[in-house]
């Protein structure tokens, strides 16, 4: 893999020039030609007759992006396997540490993992028709061994029954205001992807002096990016530092009393890839999962009642929703995070003691 | 007499050794694995630097370090309030129903079995639906009814003294069942003689009733204690909101990638230090006295009559269950059938959204169900058996070695079940034996957490039958094997019927060495209920808790049925 890696960076660099002739078709050869649904593909999935899905999507979402696809394809059952993608990166390494390989294919919200896994050599290039087709190039892993399979902001939120619109914060500087104190959930970056890769993105540019400060705040510290939405709909705290805006749409849609705001320094932006796994247990009902996850049917099912963020051109935003290009967004490092993320959670864990 | 009964003991000894010594030597060395194995890797990993290395830099970081240091100290306050009110509320709640007149002392003593066999993490996720300081059922009605203000609260779970309370009202039962039959047994000849002799109740109580169920008080502050120091679900759930550690937690958190086992193990090491003092103080404290008091000639006890304070007895019992049955058990019900947990249910948020949620949308449910009754069964029927032939073995001082038997019996309470699940996860990924990914891996965990309480038990039992009455049969010409079948076994009945719930319950209730050696195929269901409150989905946490604490009532029911009018209890 390191190989690879280097011969397209090598590739890049010499991008217009002579040497690109001679680089570009191993780089060519790497990527795996783009797969369609194949009726011989459906037929030996079903064989296999199941798929394993580790994911960090949150449960309801997640169960239902299982149950569209079995329903489309009968007789393949989806088994959901639901936690933070920090605990889904450990999980893996430890099931593999063991050579148990039960999964089949995975979403993570944490980008860095893929980097390490494919450096590991454990995923398999795959790319289905629609991610070459539809999914921007910078969303996609050119070796086709990943692409990213939905985005998701790190927003600010506040339960409206407990803040009224005109106080609630607009910035994380505010949330540092003794009136929040004792006010505020957030999640963690040791079991959440998302709240891992939020918080370097968020030390990078607002720097570690916010958290410290934060932790003041008497913060209550909850698990997954997607709890902090519950606890507002619960009412059982006010303000969100962090956590999923899909879920708080999701809370929303159902009638809760929230509302999002996005931060004037900006929303961190999680990207979350798919992948196959070189080992999995039932490749071909993997691959069938791969390319469902990938449709314009599952992504806008995503979207729609998800309220995810869909890098797929033919998938509409929904309505009401304020579209990407007018947020504030923190960008994303996936590289810089994986270097950073033990240093990272080591930190937090002392700013705000568990 | 007390010579006697040695003699014979030695007598007995001498000759039951030659012809049970093969299954007793396999049950060691089956223990001996069970438990010595793990702990070895423990202490081995305890000693190691990342490298390998031999290093006792993971001690200094344990007794320098504040990362540790406080989350000991919390610990230890932790425990020693747990035991201390779990002794002053069950210890009276045991007499009451042992040994008054108090009414509905059935009710009671099922309404224990109920908040005993709680999953302690459902008993904690229940108790943050009532008590979270803002959504909490119990704070909404407090603010309510007094029109405080919205911040007011009447009661934070998430603190400390939350925990010690919730910890408290799912280890209570194990001093109530002990000292409700301890003084079951206690004959009542002994109270009446004292009372014919002229002594006042107060001083019958003082001098007899008191002494006698001194050893069962003290055995349950003891277990109380080791419960609520390797307790890991209830810390998990109620003190990272809360922002503080306790060792439990602190051990799990250092497995979150990149694992750092040498340091946990090494944290792990203070509280088997503790433990193993423990059990030794117990042994002296008990070891001198004798306490058999199921002897040939029984009297049944006289209860003690309250007048009309029987009532205000009965009051104050349904007073303290409020805490671990009634109220959880309701906002549980709420929650399954509200659409947001933090509403009282009322007509226009009623839903079943959150059962088709588990049973049709949510796909781990089967396997988890599935995954949790042969665990439970299995392990609930060797560990039975083992039990028995421990207790056997050690109550009866059969081998030489009963002494490291008991211990190895009782050692398992000391290890915290998530370091036990990592000594096992790294005594079982490797040749020759690869359990990890299956069911076996879970099984073994299991049978070795369980065993020191099915051990206790059945032991007390072996401990409270008089030699003599085996004797007797034995002079009178009875062969061993009838001796056993015909006198031990139903004195017994009731002891391992207990025992074999004790574990399939425990099973149940297992959480902290599931969550370091499951796989997504081996899923339990206190695992999917820990995941799912990780990412707060409490509506369906609380339906399939509720199903759990339905199987185990029906469990615990059967079990009741098919024992009969023997007066064997799950007591």
């Amino acid at each position: 893999m390191r190989e690879t890696k280097i011969s397209r960076r090598a590739a890049l660099k010499a991008a217009g020039g002579a040497a690109a002739a001679v680089f570009a078709s191993p780089l060519r050869a790497a990527a795996p030609e783009p797969s369609a649904i194949t009726p011989a593909l459906i037929a030996a999935a079903r064989r296999e007759g199941k798929v394993a899905f580790y994911t960090s999507i949150d449960l309801p979402v997640s169960e239902r992006i299982g149950k569209a696809f079995e329903a489309k394809f009968p007789g393949i059952a989806v088994r959901v396997e639901r936690t933070g993608a920090e605990r889904i990166f450990q999980r893996i390494g430890q099931e593999y540490a063991s050579n148990i390989h039960a999964v089949d294919v995975v979403n993570s919200s944490d980008a860095a993992h893929f980097i390490a896994w494919k450096r590991d050599g454990l995923l398999a290039p795959f790319v289905p028709e629609d991610v070459v087709s539809h999914i921007p190039a910078e969303h996609r892993d050119p070796d086709g061994m990943f692409a990213d399979f939905r985005a998701s902001l790190s927003v600010i939120g506040y339960n409206t029954k407990l803040v009224k619109a005109e106080d609630a914060p607009k910035s994380f500087a505010d949330l540092l205001d003794r009136k929040w104190a004792g006010k505020i959930v957030k999640g963690h970056p040791g079991f959440s992807g998302t709240i891992l890769t939020a918080t370097y993105e968020m030390v990078r540019d607002i720097g570690w002096s916010y958290f410290e400060q934060l932790a003041r705040q008497r913060v209550m510290q909850v698990q997954a990016a997607s709890d902090p939405p519950k606890k507002l709909a619960l009412g059982e705290r006010a303000i969100m530092a962090d956590g999923q805006e899909y879920v708080l749409y999701q809370v929303k849609d159902s009638g809760g009393p929230v509302e999002p705001v996005y931060p004037v320094e900006g929303s961190p932006m999680i990207s979350s890839p798919n992948a196959i796994f070189k080992a999995a247990p039932n490749p071909n009902a993997a691959r069938l999962f791969q390319c469902f996850c990938f449709s314009a049917e599952c992504q806008q099912l995503a979207v729609n009642f998800g309220g995810m963020r869909s890098f797929h051109d033919q998938v509409a935003e929904r309505s009401g929703r304020r579209p990407l290009r007018d947020i504030k967004l923190m960008k994303e490092d996936a590289a810089a995070v994986e270097q950073m993320s033990e240093e990272i959670r080591a930190h937090y864990t002392k700013i705000f003691r568990v | 007499v007390n010579v006697a009964i040695a003699r014979a003991a030695s007598r007995w000894a001498a000759i039951r050794l030659d012809l049970s010594s093969p299954v007793l030597v396999g049950v060691s060395a089956a223990l001996a694995m069970l438990v010595v194995l793990p702990m070895a890797w423990l202490v081995y990993f305890s000693f190691r630097d990342r490298a390998g290395g031999f290093t006792l830099a993971n001690f200094v970081a344990l007794a320098t370090d504040p990362v540790f240091l406080d989350p000991l100290v919390t610990t230890l306050v932790l425990a020693l309030s747990s035991s201390a009110i779990c002794c002053l509320v069950a210890a009276p709640m045991g007499w009451l129903v042992a040994r008054t007149d108090m009414p509905l002392r059935a009710t009671v003593r099922a309404l224990v079995t109920a908040s005993f066999v709680t999953p302690p993490f459902l008993g904690a996720i229940a108790w943050e639906l009532l008590a979270a300081p803002n959504s909490g059922l119990l704070n909404q009605a407090y603010r309510a009814v007094t029109g405080a203000e919205p911040d007011d609260y009447l009661f934070n779970i998430y603190s400390l003294p939350g925990l010690v309370f919730v910890i408290s009202c799912y280890t209570f039962p194990y001093v109530f069942v002990l000292v409700a039959n301890a003084l079951d047994r206690i004959p009542g000849d002994l109270e009446d003689a004292s009372a014919i002799l002229g002594a006042s109740a107060w001083t019958t109580a003082r001098r007899v009733t008191v002494p006698l169920a001194m050893p069962a008080v003290l055995a349950g502050a003891l277990v109380a204690f080791l419960q609520a120091m390797t307790l890991f679900g209830s810390p998990a759930i109620l003190a990272l909101p809360a922002g503080f550690h306790t060792m439990t937690t602190k051990i799990w958190s250092l497995f979150q990638y990149p694992p750092k086992l040498e340091l946990a193990a090494a944290a792990s090491l203070p509280l088997l230090v503790v433990t193993v003092l423990l059990l030794r103080g117990e042994a002296c404290l008990l070891g001198r006295r004798g306490y058999s008091v199921v002897g040939g000639r029984q009297g049944r006890p006289r209860p003690v009559r309250l007048g009309r304070w029987r009532w205000a007895a009965l009051a104050t019992a349904f007073l303290v269950l409020l805490n671990p049955v009634f109220l959880p058990y309701g906002a549980l019900v709420n929650a399954a059938f509200s659409r947001v947990a933090s509403q009282f249910i009322w007509f226009d948020n009623f839903t079943f959204a959150n059962l088709h949620f588990v049973f049709v949308e949510l796909s781990a449910t089967g396997l988890a169900f599935r995954n949790t009754l042969i665990l439970c069964t299995s392990a609930a029927t060797i560990g039975t058996v083992m039990a028995l032939v421990i207790a056997y073995a050690t109550s009866r001082q059969t081998v030489a070695w009963h002494r490291a038997l008991a211990f190895l019996a009782t050692a398992p309470m000391a290890v915290p079940g998530i370091v036990l699940g990592v000594g096992l996860f790294l005594a079982y990924t490797r040749p020759p034996f690869v359990l990890y990914g299956t069911l076996w891996i879970l099984l073994i965990a299991f049978v070795t957490i369980a065993l020191p309480a099915a051990y206790q038990q059945v032991q007390a039992a072996f401990r409270a039958v008089n030699p003599n009455l085996e004797e007797a049969s034995r002079i009178l010409g009875a062969t061993r094997m009838g001796t056993l079948s015909r006198i031990v076994a139903p004195l017994l009945r009731s002891s391992v019927i207990a025992a074999w719930c004790f574990i399939f319950i425990g099973v149940i209730r297992e959480l902290s060495a599931a969550i370091m050696l499951f796989t997504s195929d081996t899923k339990v269901l206190s695992v999917l209920i820990f995941d799912l409150n990780e990412s707060g989905d409490l509506g369906a946490i609380a339906v399939i808790g509720l199903i759990v604490l339905a199987v185990t009532f029906a469990v615990v029911m059967l079990i009741n049925r098919i024992a009969g009018v023997g007066g064997a209890r799950l007591r």
